[in-house]
């Protein structure tokens, strides 16, 4: 035990120092003016800055204790803003985050237990938010409708799908189930930051750990497509299935949204198709994986959309080709459709390995550089 | 016992430490060191240096990958090609996706900026870690913290780019760069085969090698796509004939009389493209055949060492060919079965073709029949591919003894253009500019 921890110790140590190096070659601080410095200890929690402007923050966090250590940044009721796990004695780390004027506490948590050692500090600015643009919180809001707007419109077509179950009506149901998805799948990052809600709604065969129960579109997916039998057990999963999108449409106004965490959304629904859909694993019994993936990149173009003016200021290079890479995506997932505003597209297991392989080249093509779209808002 | 394999270690790192070119070829490597230099290359010395202390001089066989040293990435030739044959490869075949030729341009740009950082040791872009916590960071970091390990990048064009209109440099495709006919015994796998571009990328740490062909796939996404890729280990030939031969997946040294690296005339002769070829842009160049040689290693197992070195034409302890008694002793071709590989193989039987070559063993786990699937990678440059590969695989392809335990399975050819001269310079410049 004793000479493992040793090296883990060194080699921390060695990356913090690299860290430092690195920190004063490279370009200036991302933070702007100036990180607020804490300096934790088994005993201690000493704050560089009581007082800083909202906007984007960085804590560089030094643990000079001999217990590891975690870091938060919280709201007065106890929410957390931002967070840093594990540090080890005698290492750094930094936190970021964007806040916006307000109270505050950092706490430190030596032995990572209990309530932590804590200061009050400050966020300052002009009452709203400093350091953030009218149109990017203009681009939030927008989201945020938008965002709402898809689940409103998600639950009646569910509704339509669960009643084609619980009616024991195994057409109907193949002919809704699809089209039940698509307010979901367009706006699936927000929806995961409400922890149990994807794998309840979500989840699918593959995923599941020994004796999970297995809830959701999925379930009823494999009852359709595959046993083609809708009994007592599928009837009671359609309901479910319309209390957990309930409770997401109550919920998915009030996300905690930001432009990097759009950016990043944007991103991450590409990353959903080119491991699930591009491979057909995500819609394995009905094969409709392509409504999924048009779904995800219409989700990914909306954010994208909003973030653009931002975008196209700072980046302007990266604004032309993201218009590129989705304009040439979206011609290449219309060949799989017979008509440009429906969502009546190809099962899935008649596309062959040389198209599969083509649209797994334009997701790559088009997540690559929306992977820099966090970047280009932040800056 | 079958002496230890040395490689190029003690090229590289004994008695020659003192330059940190890895075993190239000595004039042109000093002076780049010399001329721009740069902190990677001055760190590949000192680890040179640090390793040769270590290990106590020249006489004990220092592990090729301990020194790290650096290859030049400037110069009139790509590295990679008559440079010292590193331990590992990683070879990748691209498609170009783009349609639009600046697109194109603008990718072999940043793919040149990238390789001179790579090859130098260091990270691509802003590095691997530092930047914004939101963001994905450039480099992908899983060569941070290793050496330059003798990585180099070689860069080559594959037929498909010179098509017509496509990116109007039809009427550049040289002559050299033929459409190989399929050969007897051909099996070959269309996802394992051609390609627009190619990259080669030999290191001695496979991760270096491995990390330089992910960061120019990320930079290239969109641009280009994979097509396919090779991973081998065990070189299979040496670019520096003094050393120990290796050994190929049959266990018998492969690659004796390969070109070397510092005979200036025969590279001349039969590797580097001159200005009076047909091709100006390729001057300097050379043309590039890659087959993957899959193996049939149950069987040729299960065949006796008579049968084994009859079919080879050299005897499998000590590799001399077939009546003499070392290696290097010249080969008298008529002692040997008239199929037998070596004497197909040889210039005397094809009119004095002659190729460079750089192979690589390749094991990808095994097949769905529970056979290794196992081979050779094999890859040669030459002058004009008329006069190199195809004059030999003609005679291979009907007459080999050997072909009952090979088979083709992959195959590209490539116009690999001349090198990068200086940090103004990009691959492909004299095509495209």
């Amino acid at each position: 035990m004793r000479p493992a921890r040793l090296t883990v110790l060194a080699a921390a140590a060695v990356v913090a120092t690299l860290t430092a190096v690195t920190g004063c070659a490279e370009k200036g601080d991302a933070g702007g003016d100036g990180a607020i410095k804490v300096a934790a200890s088994d005993s201690a929690c000493e704050v560089s800055k009581k007082e800083f402007p909202a906007g984007k923050i960085t804590v560089d966090v030094e643990n000079k204790g001999s217990k590891v250590t975690e870091v938060y940044v919280l709201f007065p009721d106890d929410r957390i803003v931002a967070e840093r796990e594990n540090i080890g004695p005698g290492t750094k780390a930094s936190i970021t985050a964007e806040i916006k004027a307000g109270d505050y506490e950092i706490a430190c948590k030596p032995g990572m237990k209990g309530d932590g050692i804590r200061q009050a500090v400050k966020a300052t600015g002009g009452g709203a938010v400093a350091k953030r643009s009218p149109e990017m919180d203009a681009a939030v809001a927008e989201y945020r409708k938008y965002v709402q707007g898809q689940a409103d419109e998600t639950l009646p077509k569910a509704q339509a799908f669960a009643d084609a179950v619980k009616a024991g009506d195994v057409e109907a149901a193949k002919k809704a189930y699809a089209v039940s998805r698509i307010g979901w799948e367009r706006t699936e990052p927000v929806a995961e930051s409400f922890g149990d809600l994807d794998p309840k709604v979500d989840l699918r065969e593959a995923d599941l750990e020994a004796n999970q129960e297995w809830t959701g579109w999925h379930t009823l997916e494999k009852a359709v497509f595959k046993d083609g039998k809708l009994g007592e057990p599928e009837k009671k999963l359609a309901d479910t299935l319309m209390a957990d999108l309930t409770v997401w449409q109550k919920k998915v106004g009030t996300a905690e949204i930001t432009p990097t965490s759009m950016a990043n959304g944007a991103k991450e629904l590409l990353d959903e198709v080119a491991t699930g859909k591009v491979t057909g694993e995500e819609e394995f019994f009905s094969h409709t994986d392509l409504v999924d993936f048009k779904a995800n990149v219409e989700g990914a173009e909306k954010a994208y959309q909003l973030l653009k003016p931002v975008a196209a200021k700072n980046d302007p290079e990266l604004a032309k080709t993201l218009d590129t890479r989705f304009a040439a995506l979206n011609t290449l997932l219309d060949k799989y459709r017979a008509d440009k505003t429906g969502y009546d597209f190809v099962s899935y297991d008649k596309v062959g390995d040389a198209e599969r392989k083509e649209l797994s080249d334009a997701v790559n093509a088009l997540a690559e550089p929306l992977s820099k779209l966090a970047a280009s808002v932040a800056k | 016992m079958p002496e230890p394999q040395p490689g190029d270690g003690p090229r590289a790192d004994g008695p020659e430490a003192g330059a940190p070119t890895g075993g190239g070829p000595a004039a042109p490597s000093r002076r780049a060191v010399l001329g721009w230099g740069g902190a990677g290359l001055a760190l590949g010395a000192a680890a040179t240096g640090g390793a040769v202390a270590v290990f106590g001089g020249g006489t004990d066989v220092v592990p090729a990958a301990s020194s790290g040293a650096a290859v030049p990435f400037h110069g009139e030739h790509q590295a990679g090609i008559a440079t010292a044959v590193q331990d590992r490869l990683h070879f990748a075949a691209f498609d170009v996706t783009t349609k639009d030729r600046a697109e194109l341009v603008a990718l072999l740009k940043e793919w040149t900026r990238a390789a001179r950082l790579m090859t130098a040791g260091l990270p691509v872009g802003e590095g691997g870690f530092g930047g914004l916590p939101e963001a994905p960071p450039d480099d992908t970091g899983e060569a941070l913290g290793l050496k330059a390990s003798r990585l180099t990048l070689t860069v080559g064009f594959g037929p498909g780019l010179f098509a017509k209109d496509r990116f109007g440099l039809e009427g550049r495709r040289p002559a050299a760069l033929v459409d190989l006919e399929l050969f007897p015994g051909d099996n070959l796998d269309a996802a394992r085969s051609g390609g627009d571009l190619c990259v080669q990328a030999c290191a001695d740490d496979p991760q270096v090698a491995v990390h330089a062909i992910r960061q120019l796939a990320r930079i290239g996404f969109g641009r280009i796509a994979m097509r396919w890729s090779q991973l081998g280990f065990g070189k299979t030939s040496s670019t520096t004939p003094d050393a120990q031969t290796p050994r190929n997946m049959m266990g018998f040294k492969d690659g004796t009389r390969n070109v070397s690296g510092t005979d200036r005339e025969a590279l001349e002769k039969f590797v580097w493209a001159g200005p009076s070829d047909g091709s100006d842009w390729m001057a300097g160049g050379s043309y590039l055949v890659a087959r993957r040689i899959r193996m049939h290693i149950e069987t040729w197992d299960r065949t006796s060492l008579r049968e084994q070195e009859d079919i080879i034409g050299r005897d499998k302890g000590e590799g001399a060919p077939v009546g003499k008694s070392k290696e290097r002793d010249e080969p008298f071709l008529k002692a040997m079965k008239p199929d037998a590989h070596v004497r197909l193989a040889h210039p005397d039987t094809n009119g004095g073709a002659t190729i460079l070559r750089r192979g690589y063993s390749f094991t990808d786990g095994t097949d769905g029949l529970g056979r290794l699937d196992a081979g050779l990678f094999f890859l040669a440059y030459q002058r004009d591919v008329r006069k190199g590969f195809v004059p030999i695989q003609r005679e291979l392809a009907r007459n080999d003894s050997l072909n009952e335990y090979i088979q083709h399975v992959g195959s590209a050819v490539f116009a690999v253009p001349p090198g990068v001269r200086d940090k103004d310079d990009w691959w492909g410049r004299t095509l495209f500019a």
